[in-house]
């Protein structure tokens, strides 16, 4: 259907069996690939060729493919979703790529993110800090009418600003340390600044720093790569306001 | 058999609140003693678990995906409807009731939409208290917006990720519940059968798709909110995941299908650009606000750079058609009417398949930086994959499927013909009827799984012993043997071709002769085409690895499998339906490109009982009355 | 005690010692200026004074400090091997984008930094690398006392190129060190938005920068020979 060059490509791909498996490199060649592939249909070519040729297909996540479920989670050339701002993997297009480039594919590599198979990874420590408390604790039913609580703009718009976290994980697979800290920060953010959230404050980020150190995630020292790899542009001032409510915290 | 919905009757303002009072209730104390199984965790199915979790039930819930904050209800972007009337624009429930049924081409029913638009209001109370970052006016009130040809401002929305913000609202909900131990949350689990004892749906099996272990759990209800179906179309703006497996195996067992034949193909989407694609994104149909949709008047003209095309030349088909309405008319037309200009030779871009929309016009009256504030973060999205500049050049767009109106029958309780079984949000077909309206989809999602079905399990559950049938029962061993003998079987054929090219090729099947029009020759083709096809599948497919591991192959190959049995009940079901609805258009029944409905023969939700495969299927009629609206002609011109 | 058991809290406690000692380098970066004269009676005087001090308040300050350095390494010790556990398989291609060597390398611009402060209070507050030039023996006479010749200890202390080479280079490591650590200090303390966030990272750059530039000018004034005994 396309008329355009094609382009062909040395993909090294992280191969892993199983989570005991030691794991190593494999080279493929991605060929017949267009401008307008994104990243994860070059991936589904090279696999169509692996199956034909009876090998087993690199395993990967994902699943919406439109920048938003949070599931696709590969490290391309050392950078999370490939590094391009605000983009997600399923959105970044090989147009992004030339003819005969090398590119390293790797899953998110963090203590707290065990690899399950190939590009996938266990996600779940990020359910466990928000069960820890990334809500507000009302109950079905029975709750004030909606403009019963109102909102600042500027507060609603922060709180947005926080709530765009798709919790894809790249702020930990970005970070040299494999800390949580954007994410867990968001979460706290959401609700510390609007007045639903407030009552809770306090008990909600001792509870999600605490979740977040017993998940195994590293600590901040700042270098800011999260926001960087971050697919939605979430903002570090996010950390230091879950710092900021964590010394509140320690004296209330 | 003529089916009963068991609507409540009287008047329709007060069925749903007489119904709440008839329902039977469960003693508190007795309360977790029940087991309830969740399938699906979006907007319906992550609202079922928290609410009745909290309400002391012991819930099992269950996701595909490695966490329940994906399901694809996160994709929704426009907003959600109530009846709120904060705008003082003239709203009620009565109104919103009406738009939905009339929306819905009459072919919904009238007390389940009444109960939809009721509890609309306590929808949009819950999800504030929880903390979704709703819009706000500078006075701290919540914003609205107009949405989907609607007349009334009743849409709330949280910039262009409402879905995703109301699903991290019910996740927060489900979360809590975790926490506190009334929800087990099973991930990466794959429902692949439901376990019938005695008539009555008592548990499911499930894949564990990282250890391929097969599981077994045993229930006292099951609840399926497993979402929609439109894959079957191989390319929609659906997640990759999304099937119709679960439904499906549910049908299988028993559980009537209704109305499979309507489904909605949304406007505007990007066009496909090579056979290699896997999924088409949406964008919002809020651009049709300020865009105008036009081809080239010449054939000739297609291929030529759209700034070089004359004005003269243009045809603003849309326009042309529906002077009134133009560019704002609603989903099912403007698709329509952009698959005739490109059946007629004037589609452009790759393949021909795609319209113009441009924003020139706007650009020129109101100025680039409005546009850009209006729209900006779409022009952004369209330009990361088409790497096209909307400002500059027009946009291509072309209708893809959407959303499935039809699903798993339902009563009023929104409980199956299955005792046991109840379906919630999109995998039912209760309150769309035959077209969907904007922002109504996580409307009922929310509505089924926070303010319905906590009622209505108990009416259920009040009237069955607790715990009677366990895990171990032989019917759960029998289901589990079954669903792997199958898998073991695909795993076996070792064919030559892929699952994705039989998938590719089904969906081409299905897009080309039941998608936005379609005809009796069209559905004999396929009805022909399909079984033939689906022979070839368990000849020919190819799945390596092995079903005791994370196997994504054989994941697929399943739902495939079981698409292609879905697709043929899909023709049949539109064969059978011998008039155009909403969402359903058969090219023989219209009034000059206009649906033509036939209210004396089939005012009717046609639910398909499951014979056998390749056996015809069963048709069950419930009839629909109509005591609040009068059944009108849809006309927008 | 969330406050020095979890990883916010004890980076809190750091990012608190650290700017202490920040401002503890500014107020002896002062203090040392004297050398250039603008003291009557210079960097011997303004010695002689600190040492007149009340003898508890020198050591007050002396234990003070001690505690700080020790809290500030052990925490730092203990923080960087949790974070080396953190990500304890590497990416095939490294890649960063915004991390900074000062920001990578933390931990070791700290190690070198401490190991230059036990050459430092050897050199100048213990004086035993070079006793024969120890101010506590030189006495030089000032307002009528006599009192210990820092200024002729420093002085040939600089006029050694290796003793100066050894500030000059112990003082890039602390303006690495710093160029992470002032900003670090306003993000951890929750003290910064997205608007200053970017402007603090450069004030503390700037910062760092003033403090090198104000140590290293005494070592090389004296070494190229412009300040003199």
């Amino acid at each position: 259907m396309s008329d355009h060059k094609t382009m062909t490509l040395t993909l090294i791909v992280w191969r892993q069996k199983g989570p005991s498996d030691p794991g190593k490199f494999e080279t493929y060649t991605a060929k017949g690939i267009t401008e307008h592939h994104s990243f994860l249909e070059m991936l589904d070519c090279v696999n169509e060729d692996l199956i034909y040729s009876g090998k087993e297909p690199i395993v990967f996540d994902h699943d919406c493919r439109e920048g938003i479920c949070g599931m696709c989670s590969q490290v391309i050339n050392g950078l999370a979703h490939g590094g391009r701002d605000r983009t997600t993997v399923c959105q970044l297009h090989m147009r992004t790529f030339k003819d005969g480039d090398t590119i390293y594919i790797e899953p998110w590599r963090a203590r707290a993110f065990p690899i399950i198979k190939d590009l996938v990874c266990d996600r779940t420590a990020l359910d466990t800090i928000v069960q820890a408390g990334a809500y507000v604790s009302c109950h079905t039913g029975g709750v004030p009418d909606g403009n019963a609580i109102l909102i600042p703009k500027p507060a609603a718009d922060e709180a947005m600003d926080a709530a765009e976290c798709v919790g894809c994980g790249a702020c930990v697979a970005g970070c040299p340390n494999g800390a949580a800290m954007l994410f867990t920060g968001a979460k706290v953010s959401q609700f510390a600044v609007i007045p639903q959230g407030k009552a809770e404050a306090a008990e909600r980020v001792k509870a999600l720093t605490d979740a977040m150190t017993e998940c195994g995630f590293g600590n901040c020292t700042n270098h800011y790569e999260c926001q960087t790899a971050c697919p939605k542009g979430i903002n570090v001032k996010f950390i230091a306001r879950m710092n900021r409510e964590f010394l509140k915290a320690q004296f209330s | 058999m003529i089916l009963d919905g068991k609507c409540p009757t009287g008047p329709i303002q007060q069925t749903w609140d007489k119904h709440r009072f008839d329902l039977k209730l469960v003693n508190p104390a007795n309360k977790r003693k029940y087991n309830v199984i969740v399938v699906g965790t979006g907007l319906a199915g992550g609202a079922a678990a928290a609410s009745l979790g909290e309400l002391g039930y012991n819930v099992q819930a269950f996701c595909y995906q490695d966490s329940p904050r994906r399901a694809h209800s996160i994709a929704a972007q426009g907003g959600i409807n109530a009846a709120k009337n904060y705008p003082n624009d003239g709203d009620s429930i009565y109104r919103l009731f009406y738009d939905t049924i009339k929306g819905g081409d009459f072919r919904a029913r009238e007390a389940d939409v009444w109960r939809l638009a009721q509890v609309s209001n306590n929808i949009i109370d819950q999800c504030v208290a929880q903390g979704v970052p709703f819009a706000r006016d500078y006075a701290g009130y919540l914003d609205n917006r107009s949405f989907g040809g609607a007349q009334v401002s009743r849409t709330f929305y949280a910039r262009g990720q409402t879905g995703q913000q109301l699903l991290l609202g019910a996740y927060s909900a489900l979360s809590r519940q975790i926490k506190l131990g009334t929800v087990k949350m099973y991930n990466r689990r794959e429902m692949l059968d439901l376990v019938v004892v005695d008539g009555v749906a008592r548990g499911i099996t499930v894949r564990n798709l990282i250890t391929g272990e097969m599981e077994s759990y045993a229930a006292d209800a099951v609840c399926l909110a497993t979402g929609g179906y439109v894959n079957v179309f191989y390319l929609s703006t659906n997640a990759m995941g999304c099937s119709v497996t679960a439904a499906w195996k549910a049908h299988k067992k028993g559980a009537y299908f209704a109305n499979p034949c309507y489904t909605q193909i949304h406007p505007t989407c990007i066009p496909q650009a090579g056979d290699y694609q896997s999924k088409l994104t949406l964008m919002s149909e809020s651009l049709r606000n300020d865009g105008r949709c036009w081809v080239p008047k010449k054939k000739e003209d297609c291929g030529k750079h759209p700034n070089e095309v004359p004005e003269e030349d243009r045809d603003y088909y849309l326009e042309r058609k529906y002077p009134s309405f133009g560019n704002l008319a609603p989903r099912d037309i403007a698709s329509r009417a952009a698959k005739e200009q490109c059946d007629d030779g004037r589609g452009v871009g790759p393949g021909g398949r795609g319209v113009y929309l441009d924003f020139s016009t706007s650009i020129k009256r109101v100025g680039a930086d409005t546009i850009k504030e209006r729209y900006g973060n779409l022009f952004e999205m369209y330009e990361k994959i088409t790497d096209e500049d909307g400002y500059k050049r027009p946009m291509r767009m072309y209708p893809a499927p959407h959303y499935s109106m039809g699903g798993l029958w339902v009563d009023y309780n929104l409980m199956s013909n299955i005792p046991g079984l109840f379906v919630l949000g999109e995998a039912n077909f209760s309150v769309h009827g035959a077209n969907r309206l904007g922002a109504s989809a996580l409307m009922q999602g929310l509505a089924d799984g926070y303010f319905v079905i906590p009622y209505t399990i108990g009416g259920y559950l009040a009237t069955v012993k607790p715990g009677e049938v366990k895990a171990d029962h032989d019917e759960f061993k029998n289901s589990a043997a079954d669903v792997k003998a199958e898998q073991e079987k695909l795993l076996s054929i070792n064919g030559n071709k892929t699952v994705f090219e039989f998938m590719r090729e089904l969906g081409g099947l299905m897009w080309e002769n039941c998608g936005m029009a379609r005809t009796k020759q069209s559905l004999e083709i396929n009805l022909k085409k399909i079984p033939a096809l689906r022979e070839d599948f368990w000849k020919n497919v190819k799945v390596t690895g092995t079903g005791a591991e994370f196997n994504q192959q054989l994941e697929n190959a399943g739902r495939t499998a079981d698409f292609f049995e879905f697709a043929e009940l899909m023709c049949r079901d539109a064969y059978h339906r011998n008039e155009s609805c909403g969402g359903h258009f058969r090219e023989e029944y219209q009034d000059q490109g206009e649906a033509e409905r036939d209210d004396a023969n089939f005012c009717y939700v046609g639910a398909w009982e499951f014979k056998g495969v390749g056996k015809e299927p069963e048709l069950h009629k419930e009839p629909l009355k109509f005591d609040n609206v009068h059944l009108a002609v849809r006309s927008y011109k | 005690m969330q406050l020095l058991t979890s990883s916010i809290g004890r980076k809190i406690v750091m990012a608190i010692t650290g700017q202490a000692m920040v401002l503890f380098a500014v107020i002896h970066l002062l203090g040392n200026s004297s050398i250039f004269g603008w003291l009557n009676g210079g960097i011997n005087a303004y010695a002689e004074h600190l040492h007149s001090l009340p003898l508890p308040i020198i050591i007050g300050f002396r234990l003070a400090l001690l505690a700080m350095v020790c809290i500030h390494i052990w925490f730092g010790i203990q923080l960087t091997m949790e974070n080396r556990g953190g990500r304890p398989q590497q990416y095939a291609v490294k890649a960063a984008q915004k991390a900074t060597f000062a920001s990578e390398n933390m931990i070791w611009t700290g190690c070198l930094i401490g190991l230059f402060l036990v050459y430092h209070l050897l050199h100048f507050t213990f004086q035993v690398i070079s006793p024969e030039t120890a101010a506590l023996k030189n006495l030089v006479p000032l307002h009528d006392q006599m009192v210990p010749n820092v200024l002729g200890m420093v002085v040939a202390g600089f006029k050694n190129f290796f003793v100066s080479f050894i500030y000059a280079g112990g003082m890039v490591v602390l303006f690495l060190h710093l160029s992470h650590g002032i900003q670090s200090f306003f993000q951890t303390m929750g003290w910064s938005c997205d608007k200053s966030q970017p402007i603090i990272v450069k004030l503390g750059s700037l910062v760092a920068l003033v403090l090198f530039a104000g140590y290293v000018i005494i070592p090389l004034t004296v070494f190229f020979g412009i300040l003199k005994g």
